[in-house]
């Protein structure tokens, strides 16, 4: 590339100092080294664009309509609105392209996805975006359509973009975490993959999400920023291997682990023995995890595994920042059928959000709106105390049901005590 | 035309793709089978199965936006030092995993060299989750990898070491909307002045209904400006949030200086311990200045420093600040506790201390 046309950047060259790996550094080899001019051009022009985003303080790139053949969505296309200076990168849109479940690779498929986005886009790639998709930041608007047509060979799928079911995650998981009380693997694959239409075809009143966390960690922060959380469980006891229990005790001494194990129990369901070995009253254990981080040798989730559902997460926009709540407090998740039955729980909600939501609201503010009881009977799941922190505290409600309700709940829990006894 | 036409073809539809091809075999082995892990060293962690397999998980920080040369010599390390597998954790660190012990001192030392940071596990702080900011958004505020790598540049000794009482998470975001989510300090863009409206674009890029419906403070409502339908804003009932520009990009509501930075702490999504919860403000007014921001790197430093002097072991902030009280916060990181602080949305009420609880 001619020298001559370089964009000073004198403001961006100041990330180039300090330890931190600068991605300044890597734009500008992308402008100085890359063999191809076409990409030297691009991120020459592109540094010149954000350089004057920092001298001016404002961004400079606006939205339009691009997408490829057969999708609605899954491009975000960026236009400059100042590409009159810029021009090699005044179309430079993204393509979110939806990564397996934890985030796996191999290097040979990173060089080979590498190699594709060098011949159609900028070089410039994200792993990962807030949603979760692989970014691959900046190609034109044909670009775009070569490009996906290239990866769309070998494996790859864009992701959501819009009003629509959106690119899930999931964490590390089972492939390497002892906590881990699902196949995340599994449960995200069958929720997003059910509903390939839904992520490509933007007609929902505003985005969807799945996020799946093998325990309650929640790595993947899914009861705050997704609709539809899905978080590993277990229901029996805990597994406690008081050998270990003793070795860390002698360990770290008493005190530590009654500073920090026993005494840091949200619901105080351990104690620790005269004789160093842990008692655990499980039938007020909450699953917070808290005790397994600290004792990871001694302690491990339970045999009876499963999920909790929690519906309803999203940040500010438009009325505050909700979470997701309890739908499901637990489901099996082993067999072909209750894998159906998740799949099921989640069409019927995206469909119920679909024909109740307001345009551009999340399921969460759907549910605020209308009343959890109201959700709950269009999605056909039953009332459950763990749904709630505390009952009603506030007199003004009509209650002529009441009869019914009782009735229900009492022949639910024989039903219930029925089926266990099996 | 139509041969153009006919050399497109309809896409394959498969969606979010199989990940066991892309994993490790020790880890496809193990799947659902492992028994415990350890912590050995920072950016380090060995995983132990019940088969008796290991695994050595060795995680290093980048630029987030990689360009491709950065990317090759990830993958390239990936080759020489790791069997070529590699996997991305949710703040945009890379993961190498080896079932051979003496491999991990050598790909650190590759890694090392190549000019990545390893560290972000544990007790440390994690790299920061961010946005797209300048670079590629079309609404921001502010932008993301720059505030990000200074202050990580500043920051960097606290990610290579685990030397705080529990993890920390930070977060930052370009605009109101807070793609960047939630974190124990969360630096996200404030506006401070309503938008100023261009009235001749109005009618013609913006749909208005939906504009003056995406309010949330209802402060927006369409009127005739100059002759021309346009929108007007109620400037004593917005509360500057930029919820409208995103639909009408004539209401701009990014400006050089009243767009400016806030500080949230003690957003914790896991469930350990006490129930997730959100981000409290605990400082604005904070200049948004490019290209280091000190401002704000000057308050998280402030945060930091308290907490990790004041905090018990596992105390992540918000357990922290729940132990020790707010005006307890406040005292101990010099931050001026304003009205802006006391909340007025809906269920703020929840928010005030009912009680006698003080600490004096």
């Amino acid at each position: 590339m001619d020298k001559s046309k370089i964009h000073p950047t004198p403001m961006l060259d100041v990330l180039e100092d300090g330890p931190w790996p600068s991605f300044i550094s890597g734009f500008k080899r992308m402008r100085d080294e890359h063999p191809e001019q076409r990409i030297n051009e691009m991120a020459n022009s592109l540094l010149g664009q954000l350089e004057h985003s920092y001298e001016t303080r404002k961004g400079y790139w606006k939205g339009g309509t691009v997408s490829v053949f057969g999708y609605g969505g899954g491009i975000i296309p960026r236009f400059s609105e100042v590409g009159h200076a810029f021009p090699e990168s005044k179309e430079f849109h993204t393509l979110r392209v939806q990564p397996p479940p934890g985030n796996y690779y191999t290097t040979d498929m990173l060089n080979q996805l590498c190699d594709s986005w060098e011949k159609h886009g900028s070089g410039m790639i994200t792993f990962h975006g807030q949603t979760g998709n692989i970014m691959f930041i900046g190609t034109t608007t044909k670009g775009t359509q070569h490009f996906f047509d290239e990866i769309n060979d070998y494996g790859w799928d864009l992701g959501g973009a819009g009003p629509c079911v959106r690119t899930a995650m999931a964490c590390v998981g089972a492939a390497r975490c002892e906590q881990s009380c699902t196949n995340e693997h599994a449960v995200m694959r069958h929720l997003v993959n059910t509903f390939t239409d839904d992520v490509h075809r933007p007609a929902l009143p505003y985005k969807f999400k799945f996020k799946v966390s093998g325990c309650p960690n929640d790595c993947m922060n899914s009861i705050e920023r997704s609709d539809f959380a899905v978080i590993g469980t277990w229901r029996d006891d805990m597994k406690i291997d008081q050998d270990e229990v003793k070795a860390f005790v002698e360990l770290k001494g008493r005190d530590y682990v009654i500073d920090n194990v026993t005494t840091r129990c949200p619901t105080d369901c351990m104690t620790l023995n005269d004789d160093n070995t842990l008692t655990v009253d499980n039938k007020n254990c909450v699953r917070c995890m808290h005790c397994l981080n600290v004792m990871t040798k001694a302690l491990s989730p339970g045999d009876d595994k499963g999920v909790t559902i929690l519906i309803g997460g999203k940040r500010t926009l438009k009325i505050g920042d909700l979470m997701g709540t309890v739908v499901v407090p637990f489901m099996k998740l082993d067999t072909a059928e209750d894998y159906e039955k998740i799949v099921d729980l989640a069409s019927e909600t995206i469909d119920f959000f679909a024909e109740n939501a307001l345009e551009h609201e999340r399921t969460g503010e759907m549910i605020e709106r209308i009343g959890l009881v109201n959700f709950l009977e269009g999605v056909g799941v039953d009332v459950d105390p763990n749904m709630v922190n505390s009952p009603r505290q506030c007199s003004y409600v009509r209650m002529d049901g009441w009869d019914e309700e009782a009735e229900a709940w009492f022949q639910r829990k024989a039903e219930e005590k029925a089926a266990a006894a099996g | 035309m139509a041969e153009q036409k006919a050399a497109l073809r309809p896409p394959i539809e498969s969606g979010c793709p199989d990940g066991f091809q892309y994993m490790h075999p020790a880890m496809r082995k193990n799947y659902g089978q492992w028994k415990f892990h350890e912590h050995p060293r920072p950016g380090v962690l060995r995983h132990v199965a019940h088969s008796g397999d290991e695994i050595w998980t060795v995680k290093a920080g980048t630029q987030r936006i990689l360009d491709s040369y950065t990317l090759r010599k990830l993958t390239s390390i990936g080759d020489e030092f790791a069997d070529g597998f590699v996997r991305f954790t949710l703040r945009s660190n890379i993961e190498y995993m080896v079932t051979d012990q003496a491999k991990v001192e050598p790909l650190i030392k590759a890694l090392e060299d190549a000019g990545f940071v390893v560290g972000g596990t544990a007790n440390s702080v994690a790299m920061i989750s961010h946005t797209q900011g300048w670079l590629h958004c079309d609404i921001p505020g502010t932008d993301a990898s720059g505030v990000v790598k200074a202050m990580m540049d500043e920051l960097i000794d606290e990610f290579k070491n685990c030397n705080m009482p529990n993890r920390v998470h930070l977060t930052t975001s370009c605009c109101q909307i807070n793609c960047g989510g939630q974190g124990d300090i969360a630096i996200n863009v404030q506006h401070t002045k309503p938008p100023k409206i261009n009235h001749d674009l109005v009618s013609n890029v913006c749909e208005r209904p939906s504009v003056v419906a995406r309010c949330p403070v209802a402060a927006i409502r369409p009127a005739q400006v100059n002759g021309k339908p346009s929108l007007e804003v109620d400037e004593k009932k917005c509360i500057c949030c930029g919820a409208c520009f995103p639909p009408c990009p004539p209401m701009q509501i990014n400006d050089p200086i009243h767009t400016q930075l806030a500080i949230w702490v003690g957003g914790n999504h896991s469930n350990a311990r006490s129930k997730p919860t959100f981000q409290k403000l605990v400082a604005a007014g904070i200049p948004n200045n490019p290209p280091r921001w000190p401002e704000a790197t000057a308050i998280v430093k402030q945060i930091l420093k308290a907490y990790k002097e004041g905090a018990k072991d596992w105390e992540r902030i918000n357990d922290w600040i729940d132990r020790i009280g707010w005006p307890r916060f406040f005292e101990v990181t010099g931050l001026p506790f304003t009205k802006y602080h006391i909340d007025n949305w809906r269920g703020a009420r929840n928010s005030l201390n009912a009680s006698t609880h003080i600490r004096f």
